[in-house]
């Protein structure tokens, strides 16, 4: 939703970031203030997800310049848990299984770390327990997935809401879903899009990065942007999205940039 | 680009503290002279002379063993001290008169022996250099019969059991280090539990290597008569000195009928600096004997420290029905070298064995499995299940599992698995964006990894050897 005056919550300027020395991100440009909703859309390789990585902090991935701001500070002096612990979220495209490590206490211990940086109390184990019961209806995850090591063995669908049910208990305050849609059939994708909306709320915000206008019918952005070799090219509402599917994405390429569709 | 994660800060050894005492140590090198002079300082029964002179004599036949995965310059046996005790301690009778000097040392490393402080329900023995300076809870546990008491007292006060077990299951030429240690040992821990009796409470014995050119020989062991339970612990520390030091003990296990013994190590002898420098030589040789039927043996190890390990703690099925059990963890970090296992020799129709090994590289370390099950020919129905996990943390560790099995009944059964895995940094920025810092993220990976055999150890010790692999691990993630 859009708010007059709200909050900024991120500002990236002129952001520029490379890996393993070979540029990637050439001079992005987004605000997101709060209550918004933002689509990245754009081709594979065109650095969408390197630009949640860099969000994120994660450390292959070298700012070379730019700054990027978050709830007034700047984000490049902070370690990448940090950045979490002050609600800045991803929803990683593929995430990651960890062997050994109950879902359980993985989420107890995400969650409490966001807590004690909210200067909220932590929870033990059986507060715990009731405290994931009604965000485990959220994502219409069993129970029995919460005793299971951390994404270990579950099907693709199950790794996304399990992203979401994190980002539940996390409450962050930016949330930037990586391709959540990739691999969901329809009534997945319902689940994961109820979740994504029953959270938005006027403080927080949330960038979704998406190859499909499909999951924009579920998730109404404010904004759409289309990334275009490591930059912001097009900035529109909703409708972008749907000319985009019909016209597929060589036809931003012809545009005079930056372009606004209002 | 920095390497991702490499930056977190190495915890320093905390026990490398070095206690400047008076000791009584006798001059460098070994002959016979010398070993007549430890036996006269411990004023021994004549078998025990001959038991060590024998054992000289067939160590000097032999050669180290060159078979194991880890390298390290020939030792001048020449060059290490056999014999360093305190000097007050020759005889003590309580602990008033035990020098507070070296209690205050067993107290900063968390050992309390005055009885005010004592670790509650746990009974210890504290060995100090190539002597035991305490034992306690001796009488409490005399009151149900059971011996607990250095081997030193043992061969005094109890010459007939030491003479009926001793070299029975590690037999003096069983090895390169075994006859060295049957030639020099001077001191370690005798247990001994009545027939039918659960002793009362934990057994434990602390190690310490305090002289910096002392090598240890401790001797341990530990005798269940029928129907009889004990469980055990020990753990052991060293002051940090960049010379390499020699520490090779014999441990050896004899449960008969029924009875069941449970043989718990943390192993945190000092490791060597992050360059390698220094560090003990851990060259070890445990064995039990499940001489009785459905008597049980189970070995829970976890390895941390040393310079190099070398050590197989087994088990010899030869009761019917028999157990043997090994459960370890190994971790490797810098310049460590590990070579360890178990060989579970099954004897006895329907023994059954299991091993579970959990092995952690790190840093430029080098952590390999060695284990052998052989099932001999009158094992019918024998069982064995192994599993061996790697785990490799960064890109310059090594692992590796050399798994024997030597099959002689066609109805005894074998079974192994094994797994090699990776912390990834990718895993590790999953937890960092979930707002959980890399020790953590770690240390959660570990526990994970190490969780079977974890759950073997007492309650209070599996907390500290968590807490053990946690440290141990700073700054080897990137
Ligand atoms: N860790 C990495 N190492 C090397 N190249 C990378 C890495 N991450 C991304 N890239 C490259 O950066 C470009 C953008 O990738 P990515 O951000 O994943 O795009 P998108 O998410 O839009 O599909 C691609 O050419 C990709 O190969
Ligand atoms: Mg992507």
């Amino acid at each position: 939703m859009l708010i007059e005056h709200s909050e900024t919550i991120l500002a990236v300027r002129d952001l520029t970031a490379s890996v393993n020395g070979i540029p990637i991100l050439n001079g992005l440009n987004l605000e997101v203030k709060a209550g918004e909703v933002h689509a990245i859309m754009g081709r594979n390789g065109s650095g969408k997800s390197t630009f949640s990585k860099v969000l994120a902090g994660h450390p292959d991935y070298e700012v070379t310049g730019g700054t990027l701001t978050y709830l007034g500070q700047d984000l490049l002096g902070m370690a990448p848990e940090q950045r979490a612990q002050a609600g800045l979220f991803l929803a990683f495209q593929y995430p990651l299984e960890i062997p050994g490590v109950s879902n359980l206490d993985f989420l107890r211990l995400a969650c409490n770390s966001r807590r004690r940086y909210l200067g909220l109390s932590e929870l033990d184990p059986l507060d715990f327990d009731d405290f994931i019961q009604a965000k485990l209806e959220i994502v219409e995850i069993d129970p029995a997935f919460l005793q299971r090591s951390v994404n270990e063995g579950f099907s693709g669908g199950e790794k996304k809401r399990n992203e979401i049910l994190q980002m539940a208990l996390l409450e962050p305050r930016l949330g930037v879903l990586d391709e959540i849609d990739s691999g969901l059939d329809i009534d997945a994708l319902r689940i994961v899009a109820k979740g994504v909306n029953t959270l938005a709320s006027p403080q927080n915000s949330t960038i979704v990065i998406t190859h499909y206008q499909r999951l924009l019918d579920y998730i109404l952005p404010d904004y759409v942007h289309v990334m275009e070799a490591g930059k912001i090219t097009i900035t529109g509402d909703r409708s972008l999205a749907l000319e985009l599917e019909e016209r597929g994405y060589a036809w931003t390429e012809d545009a005079p940039e930056p372009l606004e569709i209002a | 680009m920095s390497s991702p994660v490499s930056t977190l800060v190495n915890q320093p050894y905390k026990y490398g503290f070095v206690t400047d005492i008076e000791s009584d140590t006798i001059p460098r090198g070994l002959s016979e002279d010398v070993i007549r002079l430890i036996s006269a300082k411990k004023q021994e029964p004549e078998f025990l002379l001959e038991f060590r002179l024998r054992a000289y004599r067939q160590w000097l036949q032999m050669s180290p063993p060159t078979w194991q995965s880890v390298t390290y310059p020939p030792i001048n046996y020449q060059d290490i001290i056999y014999y360093s005790a305190p000097k007050q301690v020759a005889k003590k009778k309580g602990l008033e008169e035990v020098d507070p000097e070296l209690l205050s040392t067993f107290e900063k490393l968390g050992i309390p022996l005055s009885e005010q402080k004592r670790l509650a329900n746990v009974a210890v023995d504290a060995i100090f250099d190539s002597v035991s300076v305490a034992t306690t809870f001796k009488e409490k546990l005399a009151e149900q019969g059971v011996i607990f008491c250095s081997i030193s007292e043992a061969v005094r006060e109890y010459p007939d059991l030491i003479k009926k077990y001793l070299g029975t299951v590690v037999p003096s030429a069983d090895n390169y280090y075994a006859a060295l240690n049957s030639a020099v040992f001077t001191d370690g821990s005798f247990v001994y539990i009545p027939r039918d009796t659960v002793c009362p409470m934990e057994l434990s014995t602390y190690f310490r290597i305090n002289n910096g050119d002392t090598g240890q020989f401790e001797r341990t062991l530990i005798v269940a008569d029928c129907g009889s339970q004990v469980s055990y612990l020990e753990g052991c520390t060293a002051p940090m000195y960049d010379t390499n030091q020699l520490h090779a003990a014999v441990v050896e296990l004899v449960a008969l009928d029924h009875a069941q013994i449970k043989y718990s190590t943390v192993q945190n002898w000092y490791a060597g600096d992050a360059q390698g420098r220094g560090g003990i030589y851990n060259f070890v040789t445990k064995r039990g004997l499940c001489q009785g039927v459905n008597s049980k043996i189970s070995w829970t190890q976890v390895e941390t420290g040393s310079a190099i390990t070398w050590k197989y703690p087994s088990c010899v099925l030869v009761g019917e029905g028999s157990v043997g059990e090994f459960y370890s963890v190994a971790l490797t970090n810098h310049y460590q070298q590990a070579d360890t296992g178990t060989k579970m020799v099954h004897v006895g129709p329907n023994t059954r064995s299991t091993i579970v090994s959990k092995g952690i590289s790190a840093g430029h370390s080098r952590n390999s499995y060695r284990g052998l099950v052989k099932m001999g020919p009158k094992a019918r129905g024998a069982r064995n299940y192994s599993q061996c996990d790697s785990m490799l943390i960064g890109h310059e560790a090594q692992a590796n599992t050399f798994p024997y099995i030597q099959v002689q009944h066609p109805q005894a059964r074998v079974e192994h698995e094994a797994s090699t895995s990776k912390i990834g940094e990718d895993q590790l920025f999953y937890f960092q964006q979930r707002g959980i810092p890399l020790e953590e993220a770690v240390s959660l990976m570990i526990s994970g990894f190490c969780r079977d055999v974890f759950n073997q150890l007492p309650m209070e010790f599996a907390v500290e050897a968590d807490r053990l692999l946690g440290l141990k691990l700073e700054g080897s993630v990137g």
